[in-house]
């Protein structure tokens, strides 16, 4: 078991590595920061001195290296706009984006995963088609036209919630409520299908076969096994709790992490982009991370492969 | 957790048949179990589309930039405009329906080029690491990984960051959306194709690698790799729009569906169908194309995911 997390830590680093590297190419490769940010008309002695300010005129290697030390280290440069660390300038941010999607997160479960268990029980049934129905909807109403939609219902015509900002607590049932509506739908079709799977299994049948009330084979033969498969979307969707909130942020001008990074993008900041972009990629490591080990918790089976195989 | 129901893991049995075993069907009954309503409806609002795409330029009553700074902000017919305006007029009294028609093209030409762009990388990667097995494959397979394990919004921002936004870049980077899945696909199909009977007649009648692939396992796999491209569409559609709606995808004065929404959204309360004109396009389109592909996933090959 030991040497199993060791193996799963060791590539989570290799991924990581990965990321950075492909953080600084992309960077490289974008053209001169110089010019920019200065703008091609500036003097040549301002852009000597950003270059020798930003180490751009040592050769690639060096920069190389040396970004990676400073990565290592926690420098991850200044915000080209207002000079602050970027580090700093993300991390203010993240509390208001968790704020949103933990909620969201909540939301996603209780309302996903029974109604995926649900459709899969009932399947060919007018329940499973209303709710693949709304989950379908679901997927193709983009999150910026729900959002939008829902501020016009309860912001504009019933003026029961505002429609955009962070003073209060009302401010932040929008995006939570409208975040969690899709993901529920995405929950809902995987675990839908994942259950599925597992009805069809011959355990299944033979738990049946031996008398047991349908009650009690979903309750424990259906559920742990269809859990399994569940666990890698939710990974997935703890990894992107950052990443999702990036349009819904913006339509109601909730001031966290994916707002920053929209407005980053527009004024080509890199070095927040890129702290954003290493935030992402550890989460989802640290996410995919996790659910290896729950993995081993959940699933009996992978412990007893692992222990034959002697690793 | 309760859940209280009966087992229900019989396949459906056919209708009551009256003893005898012939069904007798009447022909629309028939006509419709083959094609369901929802899929004909979906059909028909497809084949709009595709009409207003090719036909943009000639069905747009006004131009789509033209100015009209007299006839601002006028509702649509059903919320008390007129005829001249259909679906009303913007700020700077810009027809709604004809941007709404450009943005439609717009929009469904990057998507379809996208898509094209997304089947050819991935098929070709699939192809690849099914023909060259080893290193190679485990190298293409890391690389699936690391995609599928990043949310591709991210990618396309950090990307659109680095370097700036033009229409074919922006189309070229929707075109990375979703190949990891086709090449994941394609790999698996054309491994298990390899072992068929036709691949190794035409391999030992000296066919070259890059022929068997092209013209014998490609057409073989061909309606799976379909029906997996048609279920990739309305995604990057929904990308598509959602960058654009940002501000970071189709810059004006170019125009497509997520960008109307975009600027619409700052008259949500004064002239709503700015905003809902285009959003009500993404959705339909985005459903009609998830309905088609559901069902010819369903009809053709149930076994994809």
């Amino acid at each position: 078991m030991v040497q199993y997390l060791l193996m799963k830590i060791f590539r989570a680093l290799i991924t990581v590595t990965l990321i950075v590297s492909a953080a600084f190419v992309v960077l490289r490769l974008s053209g001169d920061p110089a010019i920019i940010i200065l703008g091609p008309e500036a003097p040549p002695e301002a852009f000597a001195a950003f270059r020798k300010n930003w180490g751009l005129d040592q050769p690639i290697w060096v920069q190389y290296f040396k970004y990676f030390g400073a990565v290592f280290h926690g420098d991850l440069g200044n915000s080209m706009r207002d000079g602050r660390s970027a580090l700093v300038v993300v991390g203010e941010r993240i509390p208001l984006t968790l704020a949103i999607t933990l909620p969201a997160l909540f939301i996603k479960l209780c309302i996903g995963l029974p109604a995926g268990v649900t459709a899969a029980l009932y399947r060919n049934t007018w329940v499973d088609r209303l709710i693949m129905m709304v989950s379908v909807a679901g997927f193709t109403v983009p999150s910026f036209v729900l959002g939008l939609v829902l501020a016009m219902i309860f912001a504009v015509w019933l003026g029961w919630l505002p429609s955009g900002g962070s003073d209060t607590w009302a401010h932040a049932v929008l995006p939570t409520v409208t975040m969690g509506l899709v993901g529920a739908a995405v929950i809902a079709r995987f675990t839908r299908s994942a259950m599925l799977e597992v009805l069809g299994q011959p355990y299944i049948r033979t738990a049946s076969a031996k008398g047991l009330l349908w009650r009690d084979v979903v309750r424990n033969h259906a559920l742990p096994n269809a859990a399994i498969p569940t666990l890698t979307i939710v990974g997935f969707l703890v990894g992107s709790l950052v990443a999702g909130a990036v349009v819904v942020e913006s339509v109601f001008s909730w001031p966290g992490v994916g707002r920053l990074l929209v407005n980053a993008v527009a004024n080509r900041d890199l070095a927040v982009v890129q702290v954003i972009l290493l935030l992402v990629g550890l989460t989802m490591v640290g996410a995919n991370l996790a659910v290896d080990i729950l993995y081993g918790i959940v699933d009996p089976r992978l412990r007893i492969k692992r222990l034959q195989a002697g690793s | 957790m309760t859940i209280d129901t009966t087992p229900n893991l019989e396949p459906a049995r056919p209708a009551e048949t009256g003893g005898s075993v012939f069904t007798s069907k009447s022909g629309l009954r028939a006509f419709f179990e083959a094609w369901p309503p929802l899929v004909l409806i979906a059909l028909l609002w497809i084949g709009l589309i595709a009409v207003v795409v090719i036909a943009a330029m000639w069905i747009a009553p006004y131009d789509f930039m033209a100015l009209d700074l007299r006839a601002r902000l006028i509702p649509p017919v059903f919320m008390g405009g007129t005829w001249a305006h259909p679906l009303g007029t913007d700020e700077l009294g810009r027809d709604v329906l004809s941007r709404l028609i450009v943005s439609i093209r717009i929009s469904m030409i990057i998507a379809f080029l996208s898509t094209v762009i997304a089947a050819i990388v991935g098929v070709t990667l699939g192809f690849v690491a099914a023909y060259f097995r080893g290193r190679i494959e485990q190298v293409i397979l890391m690389l699936i990984d690391a995609q599928a394990a990043m949310p591709f919004m991210i990618i396309a921002l950090a990307v659109l960051a680095f370097l700036g936004s033009s229409l074919m870049l922006f189309t070229i980077l929707m075109g990375f959306y979703g190949w990891e899945r086709i090449a994941r696909i394609s790999r698996g199909l054309a491994i298990s194709a390899n072992e068929r009977g036709y691949a190794t007649a035409v391999r030992d009648l000296g066919a070259t690698p890059f022929r068997i692939y092209s013209r014998h396992i490609l057409p073989n796999i061909a309606s799976t790799l379909i029906v997996s491209l048609t279920l990739n569409f309305p995604e990057v559609i929904l990308l598509e729009s959602g960058l654009s709606f940002l501000g970071l995808g189709v810059q004006p004065p170019m125009t497509s569906l997520g960008n109307m929404v975009g600027y619409g959204r700052d008259y949500i309360q004064s002239a709503p169908w700015i905003m809902l004109a285009p959003s009500a396009a993404i959705v339909v389109t985005t459903l009609s194309i998830s309905i088609l592909g559901d069902w010819m996933r369903d009809k053709f090959d149930p076994t994809l995911d």
